[in-house]
């Protein structure tokens, strides 16, 4: 789904340059969750919004299902939620789903039709009416989450949708987050500060460094495909963690 | 209605408003007393009572400042008292202003209005006309009215279009200065997200731009209005015009008519009060349909 070979960027400030991604190799497959973990600096944002075309590497090579990012982007291959839910106030959050079908072309039947497949995906229904500012926070991030699935693409880009959320709340959306990818068959690529929340949603971690950001480790999840909550109590999942840290240890990641 | 009392404007205004009068009273009084005690010499008149003093000079024919009571006595005679076609009433005149406000303040708000479009779609247009703009207000108003009058007079375009335009003049630029802000006020979030979606920059100023631009807009018009209004009254006081509120100020003060002159300013007060009230209305019903917060 997505393939970057020697993937660098460096950005050109007033300061000198900053190196932000630095050699990344890394294979995203088909229906895979991976989850992008680091401190803050270490590219893993950057290396999503490569991706996702909004910013533009400066070596190395990258394709996104099979194409460029550009054309990935105009084909309008991914979804992308962003850290705040980014919802357009003046809309309601039907309106809001609706904004990438309007844009698309799609048909008001067909537009109808998706709003509420997809709200009810993210156990929204009953809210379309609502304007943004008459939810929670996890309600908004949640219909950003329906915004992005919307229009059906097959890469869901998630940069730290839930990092602005209380524990609790974080807990619950993870493990929504879990069966909607289960029962969407999407491929995920996940960006979190958080180690039990990269361990437990995914099935393949990456740990980054900064200075430069770069990949220090690629974890493959052992864990199985069902997850319930209680499965971040068992020694697996523990073991799993250990090696995320062991891995931000060996980044330098906890040297300030 | 208890709790618009407590909480609504209208009382306060209302303590304002007796306050003013109070004040405004007192200083007709006084500013009065000379003239009217000048006046009983020259025609040889002696032992006026105090009373019948202050009598005369609360109902003075040219006083130096009219009592309210007065000027609303005169707003009275011709308003209501006249019929509205005539040439001494004041909605006849009100009216003469108010189509040239209207027409100027609607033609200045979709200048405003495209005038930002291009700056902000344009960098070229941002350096160059910005500049251009701002010089264009720092030319006094009543230095250009008469020439625009005087020059549009002389191909025989008069009346109802040169006063619109000196409207249009004044009314443009605080439309143009918040639409640019209002237009770029979008977050870097929310237009990544339009690009996410492949977005034209037709599709991203209507769904995105304009939208959030729209509480710019209304802040921007209700300047505008009231500086469309200006540019009417400013633009009938030249070259003899007799129509407008703005000749009825010039007539006024040709011929030392203190009443007419404030009972017209009465006149402009209400009709700006009455526009920004408009204004303010299409702004809230416009809020409510974009889902502010109650």
């Amino acid at each position: 789904m997505v393939e970057a070979k020697g993937l660098g960027l460096t950005f050109k400030t007033a300061d000198g340059d900053v190196v932000a991604l630095s050699d990344v190799n890394l294979d995203i497959k088909r229906g895979e969750f991976v989850s992008f973990i680091g401190p803050s600096g270490c590219g893993k944002t950057t290396f999503l919004r490569v991706i996702a075309d909004l910013e533009q590497p400066t070596s190395g090579s990258i394709t996104v299902n099979g194409t460029s990012p550009a054309d990935a982007r105009v084909n309008r291959s991914y979804g992308y939620v962003f850290q705040a839910p980014a919802l357009f106030p003046w809309r309601t959050i039907e309106k809001n789903v609706a904004l990438p079908l309007e844009i698309m072309g799609y048909s008001e039947a067909e537009r109808r039709e998706r709003i509420a497949r997809t709200m009810k995906l993210v156990n929204l229904d009953g809210f379309e009416k609502k304007f943004p500012w008459q939810l929670s926070g996890g309600m908004q991030q949640r219909a950003s989450i329906a915004r992005a699935l919307a229009f059906d693409a097959d890469l869901l880009l998630m940069d730290e949708p839930f990092g602005a959320l209380d524990e609790i709340v974080r807990d619950h959306l993870n493990s929504e987050l879990l069966k909607l990818w289960a029962s969407t068959r999407k491929t995920i690529a996940f960006v979190t500060h958080s180690i039990p929340e990269a361990v437990y949603l995914s099935t393949k971690i990456v740990v980054m460094s900064p200075r430069p950001g770069r990949v220090t480790d690629i974890i493959e999840s052992t864990l199985p495909a069902e997850r319930p909550l209680e499965i971040r109590e068992t020694p697996e999942f523990l073991e799993i963690a250990h090696r995320v840290r062991e891995g931000l240890r060996a980044g330098h990641s906890y040297e300030v | 209605m208890g709790r618009s009392l407590r909480e609504g404007s209208l009382v306060p205004i209302l303590i304002v408003l007796a306050g003013l009068i109070v004040v405004w009273y007192v200083a007709a009084v006084l500013m009065n007393w000379q003239g009217m005690s000048d006046f009983y010499q020259r025609t040889d008149v002696s032992n006026v009572s105090f009373g019948q003093q202050l009598n005369d000079v609360l109902n003075a024919e040219k006083p130096l400042l009219p009592a309210p009571h007065q000027i609303v006595g005169e707003f009275w005679k011709t308003t209501v008292e006249q019929a509205v076609t005539s040439k001494r009433s004041l909605v006849y005149h009100g009216w003469q202003t108010l189509s040239a406000t209207l027409l100027g303040f609607i033609m200045g708000t979709v200048f405003g209005i495209g005038l930002a479009v291009f700056i902000v779609h344009n960098q070229a247009m941002d350096r160059s006309l910005m500049p251009w703009i701002i010089a264009s207000q720092t030319i006094p108003i009543l230095a250009i009215a008469p020439m625009v009058i005087v020059v549009l007079n002389a191909v025989g375009i008069s009346g109802l279009i040169p006063k619109a335009l000196i409207s249009t003049y004044l009314s443009f630029f605080p439309v143009v200065v918040g639409m640019v802000k209002g237009f770029r006020s979008p977050e870097q979030i929310q237009l990544d997200l339009m690009r996410t979606y492949n977005a034209s920059r037709f599709e991203v100023f209507t769904k995105l731009r304009w939208p959030i631009a729209l509480p710019y807009l209304f802040t921007s018009m209700k300047v505008g209005v009231a500086a469309s209004l200006v540019g009417a009254i400013v633009g009938e006081l030249p070259a003899g015009t007799s129509n407008g509120i703005g000749a009825r100020l010039l007539a006024g003060s040709y011929y030392g008519q203190t009443i007419q002159i404030w009972s017209a300013l009465l006149a402009a007060a209400l009709l700006a009060g009455a526009l920004i009230a408009l204004v303010s209305l299409a702004e809230r019903v416009t809020n409510t349909a974009l889902g502010a917060r109650a």
